[in-house]
């Protein structure tokens, strides 16, 4: 055993003499301190990675029996789902795993609005989450489109139609997206490919720079003090622990119980209602005949109800053009999160009743406009939709004024509990 | 305040509610598919009733076989009529282009239906045909109104007649509202029995939709026995460690 | 921090523990991943036993049928090819009693057939998977001097005689496949199943 011992530290020596083996390992997992106060919303950043580890495997498994060709599409989903042993398991994954991925990045991103982890100097690891989530919403929608059932197509094609609302280059731009007039077998090769090779590229370089930055400047934490302050004698924060062992077995602990939660959905109900998997989707794509009523995936409904809540033409621009503007910055915003946030306090914990209201009021219109957006419009729906997108907005555009008249409460100099 | 109860309406309304035309309440279809004798009796209803005009593409007979319990020698005198290979998935007797020129259109593939519509939809729709002459098949649906297919179950259900008030609104619109059915020609079941016969036929469609569900279940009880156990070892191993901390 | 008295053997239990019920997990989790690698129903499908039909073939002759993607060669023996398979030495072949190959019980034979007139093979060399081509002549120059008929791979000059055998001295290491078979009747053979297993 002991000369077992000796030959594997041997290896790891001879390694490390040639690669930065130990001191990768030293600042990112085992030297790095983190606050010790994280609580139950810091599971998420770990849990979305692993997810994407699921994502990653179980898509490379799906790509070897799925045919991106309109013709044999749909008939090879089927395919994994019957013919190939145990594809019906890989295919559920990957399904819900999709639904389980933004679960669980928009509590990541909540858990950054409650404890202001976007705020000075986590700006650049903000920008870079959120352009994280912008890649991941790319990712889900072009994924969508390869089963090739009557909701990929439909959304697929009402989606792409919104850039023909841009002026002057619209149709071009529409067109060049599809490489057809409509969507067609050359959309879904090119959807494929992106979708299986470029943006799982993208996204697994920027979760690399997201995570060098946060290793950068350290990470935030419920109480919003910066531990790095308070330093110990031996040069490390106060409140700070070594990741490793101590948040990677609590994030072990986690994993676990969301893979309970996960493996429920995956067995027990994988189409989820419909939201995850939708009956629609078990029609082939028909281009001749709309279905009754087409959403987007739930994790998209929230813009859609933004997009379709613009009704009027305003300043001599059609109504269709205000809602993919609206859209856009509605998701674009995010980004300007750091510089709209005036106050000096970063935790929700010390944070006035202004923001608390406006957090609150905002999670409220979020969920409302995303449930909206699941719904066939009526006269009522759409008024409501309006309502919650100008609250949406106000959300953004007050926060300086809000967060600047705010009655904070004092910071304490160390994290709590 | 307005708006958080105009939230609250809507969040109670059942989200699917007008799924089907004419906003009538499905009948439940409450299949079964651990009894494996229905699904049986289904496939044999399928492979008669439907397999003539429908393909199932998807469904292999020898995973019906397999899945349903039903010997090879059995599968090839009972279900088979459209080839001699039971590896052979499903094709519908009659070629595609016949039956898109007898109905107008090609009748859809049958594999995945059942996700599609629903169990129940499927089962309704199989209890909703009526007797009216001006169809070209001589029979709507009361859940499909125009559905293009013959009531091919009529010799077991019998003819109906539906019967129909005339409502009219307060500023004078008529609707009809459908009411009840009426026998008119009695089929060879009587009502159980065609609820029991169109019940195993709609429970073998859900199998063939997914036939993964018959294993998915029981597989999952154990996934999540195991990582409960997982869990418990995680747990105890973080409190170990955060001992130091707390 | 660190004041506390750690109790290392309950550390490293648990550690020991979560390690190994992970471990069971990741490996019952390999499964599906494994396994689906494996023959689809499709392929399995396609790879159903084949009805040949074997009434036309004159002796001497060969036909060629398509299993599981590969060739089955069927060849009608005459008398004179039969009895030239005993009149080779102990030497020139390889596995002359098909001891180290891979044939079904009732083809473990001088004739390796379940009738000595037809001889089925699959035609793939046992040496890279190249199809030998079929020469049935006594005289055949460019294979060889002492040829008495057989099969030649091109691909690395593998011989095998008219029963499949593997001659001495060439790559292939053992003799070519007999897959599964039966006749179904007289004329007609069924490649793929026979009355014992399914292969």
């Amino acid at each position: 055993m002991n000369a077992i011992t000796r030959k594997l530290v041997d290896l790891r020596d001879w390694v490390d003499e040639r690669f930065p083996l130990m001191s990768l390992w030293n600042d990112h997992i085992a030297q790095y301190y983190a606050p010790k106060n994280f609580n139950f919303w810091y599971y998420f950043g770990a849990l979305s990675m692993a997810v994407f580890g699921l994502q990653i495997v179980t898509g490379i498994w799906l790509a070897m029996n799925y045919k991106p060709d309109a013709d044999l599409a749909f008939g090879s989903v089927e395919y994994i789902m019957r013919d190939v042993d145990w594809g019906w398991l890989i295919r559920y994954l990957h399904s819900t795993g999709a639904s389980a991925f933004f679960i669980v990045i928009y509590l990541h991103m909540f858990r950054g609005l409650m404890y202001g982890s976007f705020k000075k100097p986590r700006e650049l690891l903000w920008i870079l989450g959120m352009l994280l989530y912008l890649m991941l919403m790319a990712e889900a929608f072009m994924g969508y489109l390869l089963p090739w059932g009557q909701m990929s197509y439909w959304g697929a094609q009402v989606i792409i139609s919104l850039f023909g609302a841009i002026p002057v280059i619209g149709t071009t731009l529409s067109e060049w997206i599809r490489g057809d007039y409509v969507v067609s077998d050359i959309t879904l090769n090119r959807f494929f490919s992106l979708h299986v090779i470029a943006l799982p590229f993208a996204l697994a370089g920027l979760v690399m720079l997201h995570i060098l930055a946060l290793h950068e400047v350290g990470s935030n934490n419920p109480d919003g003090v910066e531990i790095k302050k308070l330093k110990g004698p031996d040069g490390h924060p106060l409140d700070g622990i070594p990741f490793h062992p101590y948040y990677t077995v609590k994030d072990l602990m986690g994993l676990s119980v969301f893979l309970i939660l996960f493996s429920a959905v995956v067995f027990f109900s994988p189409e989820m209602g419909g939201y995850f998997l939708e009956a629609n989707n078990f029609i082939p794509a028909n281009p001749m005949q709309t279905p009754p009523h087409i959403s987007p995936v739930w994790y998209f409904t929230p813009y859609y109800s933004i997009l379709r809540a613009n009704t009027v033409n305003f300043l001599w621009i059609d109504a269709k053009v205000w809602g993919v503007v609206f859209m856009g910055l509605g998701v674009l915003i995010f980004f300007l999160l750091p510089w709209l946030d005036r106050s000096p306090v970063r935790s929700i914990r010390y944070r006035g009743p202004l923001f608390k209201g406006a957090l609150g009021i905002f999670v409220v219109v979020f969920v409302i406009l995303g449930y909206l957006g699941l719904l066939p419009p009526t006269a009522e729906r759409t008024l409501m939709a309006q309502v919650c997108t100008v609250i949406y907005f106000l959300f953004f555009l007050l926060m300086p004024i809000y967060t600047s008249l705010d009655k904070n409460k004092p910071v304490p100099e160390r994290v709590t509990k | 305040m307005r708006i958080l109860i105009a939230t609250l309406l809507l969040l109670m309304a059942p989200q699917f509610a007008c799924a089907n035309e004419g906003g009538l309440k499905l009948l439940k279809a409450d299949v079964d598919l651990s009894d494996q004798a229905s699904l049986q009796r289904g496939a044999r209803l399928f492979v008669n009733y439907c397999g003539s005009c429908h393909s199932a593409a998807y469904m292999r007979y020898n995973r019906i076989g397999a899945d349903l319990g039903i010997s090879e020698e059995l599968l090839k005198a009972d279900l088979m009529f459209t080839t001699d290979k039971v590896g052979e998935p499903m094709r519908a007797a009659m070629p595609a282009d016949d039956s898109k020129e007898w109905f107008g259109v090609t009748p859809p593939d049958l594999s995945v239906e059942a996700r599609a519509r629903g169990e129940d939809w499927l089962f309704s729709y199989l209890h909703g045909f009526y007797k009216d002459p001006s169809k070209t098949t001589g029979v709507n649906n009361l859940y499909f109104p125009g559905a293009a297919m013959p009531h091919v179950l009529w010799e077991l259900q019998g003819v109906k007649r539906a019967v129909f008030s005339t409502h009219t609104s307060p500023e004078g619109m008529q609707t009809q509202v459908f009411e009840h059915f009426e026998n008119e020609i009695p089929g060879t079941l009587d009502e159980v029995q065609y609820e029991r016969a169109t019940r195993d036929l709609v429970g073998f469609m859900v199998y063939m939709g997914e036939p993964a569900k018959l294993v998915r279940y029981a597989l999952g009880v154990k996934v999540l026995g195991f990582l409960f156990i997982f869990f418990v070892a995680a747990y105890l191993l973080k409190r170990e460690y955060w001992k130091d901390v707390n | 921090m660190r004041d506390a008295v750690v109790d290392t053997s309950r550390r490293r239990f648990l550690t020991g523990t979560t390690v190994v019920i992970g471990g069971i997990g990741a490996a019952f989790a390999a499964v599906p991943f494994i396994s689906s690698f494996q023959p689809s129903a499709r392929a399995k499908a396609m790879g159903a036993p084949v009805d040949v039909d074997i009434s036309k073939l004159e002796p001497g002759q060969r036909l060629i049928q398509k299993w599981r993607g590969k060739p089955v060669w069927v060849v009608r023996r005459t008398d004179e090819m039969l009895e030239n398979l005993n009149s080779f030495d102990a030497v020139a072949l390889r596995d002359p009693q098909s001891d180290q190959s891979e044939q079904p019980r009732y083809a473990k034979n001088v004739w390796r057939s379940e009738k000595p007139e037809y001889l089925v093979l699959v035609g793939v060399c046992t040496h890279l998977g190249c199809s030998p081509s079929y020469v049935p002549d006594m005289s055949a120059p460019d294979v060889g001097i002492g040829w008495k008929g057989g099969f030649f791979c091109p691909c690395h000059g593998s011989k095998f005689d008219l029963a499949g055998r593997v001659y001495n001295g060439v790559p292939a290491p053992s003799n070519l496949v007999v897959p599964p078979y039966k006749f179904l009747t007289e004329g007609k053979l069924r490649v793929g199943e026979d009355d014992g297993v399914t292969a």
